[in-house]
């Protein structure tokens, strides 16, 4: 037992063992959670929350930070809601858009060597601007074949497991497993040594914004598939709990080092930890407190973890 | 000409010409009367803007990193305190400040424990723990938005000949610290762990110190701020601190200071708060709609950082 117990091994298992504990806690609290419906409900806005987040975790791969995927999720939210379900080759053609423009402000960031920070605070902007043009006020309607899809009740599984699965290990695949994902991975690692093997550090940058943004598409389209509208601040918040999740999910912030299996896990925990404390009762005034309890628990635990993974 | 050569030089032109600029359009649109009452709009609003933005100067400098999020928390956690303790009794200003110094003093200090026992980056210690300041500030407030003592409303919106008196006060403070910055043991440590750390390190600067002065400064400035735009507004509310931490980033970058680190101007930060100020009436004189308004904005903030870039990236 000792043996599998290394701390290495505990390191890469602590996002899944907090979601277990936090999973556990919901069971004792509300046993009838343990059902396929209880799960269903619980799970349903993890979705969304997990797409934001591995697109943040595109971000971070190449040592960068988003700070305007919330109101750009609320953007593609906003197109889905109206364009995409009255005309959908515009709503296309729109979306398509969207991750263009993410991949010119990677080469941007990139050529004029920018702090991602900065330049993406003012594309917050930029993105609320247009959401608020194409909706001014809340509403639209969620395309039917993608509120069909997000509210699939497959036999066995809830819906939210499935696709939290499906959505880890594609990524997974194709990030940590394939030898396109080794080198944008090791673009965030060691620049230099990628660039001087002869890979283009603004196809590497480009990519990773650009997929950022596809992600961040697919995280709007499934959000306005569960809430069937949308309004032009619905993901302001997904900003916060992206790069949250994503560290909670085992990231680092510089280096390369990112786990999409751990993201996708750390942002369902942090969707659970509201329940969890509706479950205790205790006041909803808490609840982004709680969050933030969380998230500092388990960077402590990781700490107490990679002191020992030194230790030996 | 030597002199325009010298002056575009300056990192904080920019954003005063910009600020000049803004101004010449709004006066042109709506003529001197407008332009004026505009000016003591922005010297008042840019006035809450430089108080967050001064402290978040100082950590900026600190380094690639070094972010204060929890600004916007701070602000409403202390304001919402101070005016929940002082409940509209002006006899009680005084400890209603010193409460408000107190959460400032209590979360710069958590913000570096976290930080430093943490070994985490402190954009994710202060963002995580604004979550809990935030917290506390839904779970105390609940809501109410308590009115401040009259003497502070008044204060806060007093003016002297057109130009408001807490302007003049931050003027001077902004001068205090300009003299932190560039003259003593302090100011040039910052400067000196932003420009490396290493080095910093080697030569004796105890960098752990400096960084838990910077961050206890960011935090106070940002709970002063939150304290006296509570008697401006007329209250404490959730969301009063909402935009000051886009505002405290961008009115620092814009300002000529260094986004990664070493480099810090205080000239700027005036001229960036005013420019981003009257960027916004000068859209609004406009008459451009809420949606363009931030597309606008959005866009020459980014189109600020592209032009500056080469410096910021030396």
């Amino acid at each position: 037992m000792a043996r599998f117990l290394t701390p290495k091994a505990l390191r890469t298992l602590l996002p899944a063992l907090s979601l277990a504990a936090l999973l556990a806690a919901i069971f004792y609290l509300q046993p009838r959670t343990m059902s396929y419906f209880g799960l269903n409900l619980l799970l349903n806005l993890a979705v969304p929350i997990a797409l934001a987040t591995i697109a943040q975790m595109f971000i971070l791969c190449v040592n960068d930070l988003d700070l305007s995927l919330g109101a750009f999720v609320s953007l593609t939210a906003c197109i889905t809601a109206t364009w995409l379900n009255d005309t959908p080759l515009l709503g296309v053609l729109a979306l398509a858009a969207c991750v263009v423009a993410y991949g010119a402000l990677g080469a941007l960031i990139h050529l004029r060597n920018l702090p991602s920070i900065v330049v993406t605070l003012g594309m917050s902007f930029v993105w609320t601007g247009i959401a608020v043009l194409i909706l001014p006020t809340p509403g639209g309607s969620a395309p039917e074949w993608i509120r069909t899809l997000m509210t699939l009740k497959p036999s066995l599984v809830p819906f939210p497991i499935i696709a939290s699965v499906v959505i880890a290990l594609v990524v997974h695949i194709g990030l940590m497993r394939s030898a396109a994902g080794t080198v944008l991975r090791g673009a965030g690692g060691n620049p230099k040594s990628v660039e001087r093997a002869g890979w283009s550090l603004l196809r590497v940058k480009v990519t990773m914004f650009s997929l950022a943004g596809l992600f961040g598409v697919f995280s709007g389209m499934a959000l306005v598939g569960l809430t069937t509208s949308a309004d032009a601040n619905i993901a302001l918040r997904y900003t916060l709990l992206s790069i949250a999740g994503g560290i909670l999910g085992g990231g680092e912030f510089v280096g390369g080092r990112v786990s999409p299996v751990g993201a996708v896990i750390g942002a369902i925990t942090l969707a659970l930890a509201g329940s969890f404390l509706s479950f205790l009762r205790l006041n909803p005034d808490w609840q982004i407190g709680a969050q933030g309890a969380i998230l500092i628990l388990v960077l402590a635990l990781r700490l107490l973890v990679s002191s020992r993974e030194r230790r030996i | 000409m030597t002199w325009v050569s010298q002056l575009v030089q300056k990192p904080w032109v920019w954003a005063w010409f910009g600020a000049v600029s803004m101004w010449v359009i709004i006066t042109g649109v709506s003529g001197f009367g407008a332009g004026g009452q505009v000016m003591s709009a922005a010297a008042s609003f840019g006035t809450f803007f430089v108080i967050v933005a001064i402290g978040q100067m100082f950590v900026i400098t600190l380094g690639p990193g070094n972010v204060d999020l929890s600004i916007p928390a701070c602000m409403t956690l202390s304001a919402t305190l101070a005016m929940k303790f002082m409940n509209g009794d002006p006899d009680l200003l005084v400890p209603g400040f010193l409460i408000s110094l107190g959460v400032g003093l209590a979360i710069g200090t958590t913000n570096f424990l976290l930080i430093l026992f943490l070994r985490i980056p402190p954009i994710i210690a202060t963002l995580s723990a604004s979550f809990l300041y935030q917290s506390t500030a839904i779970w105390s407030n609940r809501g109410l938005r308590v009115k401040p003592p009259e003497v502070l409303g008044d204060f806060a919106v007093a003016k002297v000949a057109g130009v408001p008196i807490l302007t003049l006060v931050v003027l001077v403070v902004t001068v205090g610290m300009a003299f932190l910055l560039h003259r003593t043991r302090f100011g040039l440590s910052v400067l000196a762990v932003g420009q490396n750390e290493k080095a910093a390190k080697l030569a004796g600067i105890r960098v752990e110190r400096v960084r838990f002065l910077t961050y206890l400064m960011c935090a106070v400035f940002a709970s002063v701020c939150g304290f006296f735009l509570a008697g401006f507004s007329g209250g404490a509310a959730l969301n009063m601190g909402e935009q000051y931490l886009l505002m405290s980033i961008a009115v620092v970058v814009i300002g000529g200071t260094s986004v990664a680190g070493g480099y810090a101007n205080l000239t700027g930060l005036w001229g960036a708060s005013l420019f981003m100020f009257l960027l916004v009436s000068m859209l609004n004189t406009l008459g451009l709609s809420a949606g363009y308004r931030l597309i606008v904005t959005g866009a020459i903030i980014v189109a600020v950082i592209v032009v500056s870039g080469r410096k910021l990236a030396r």
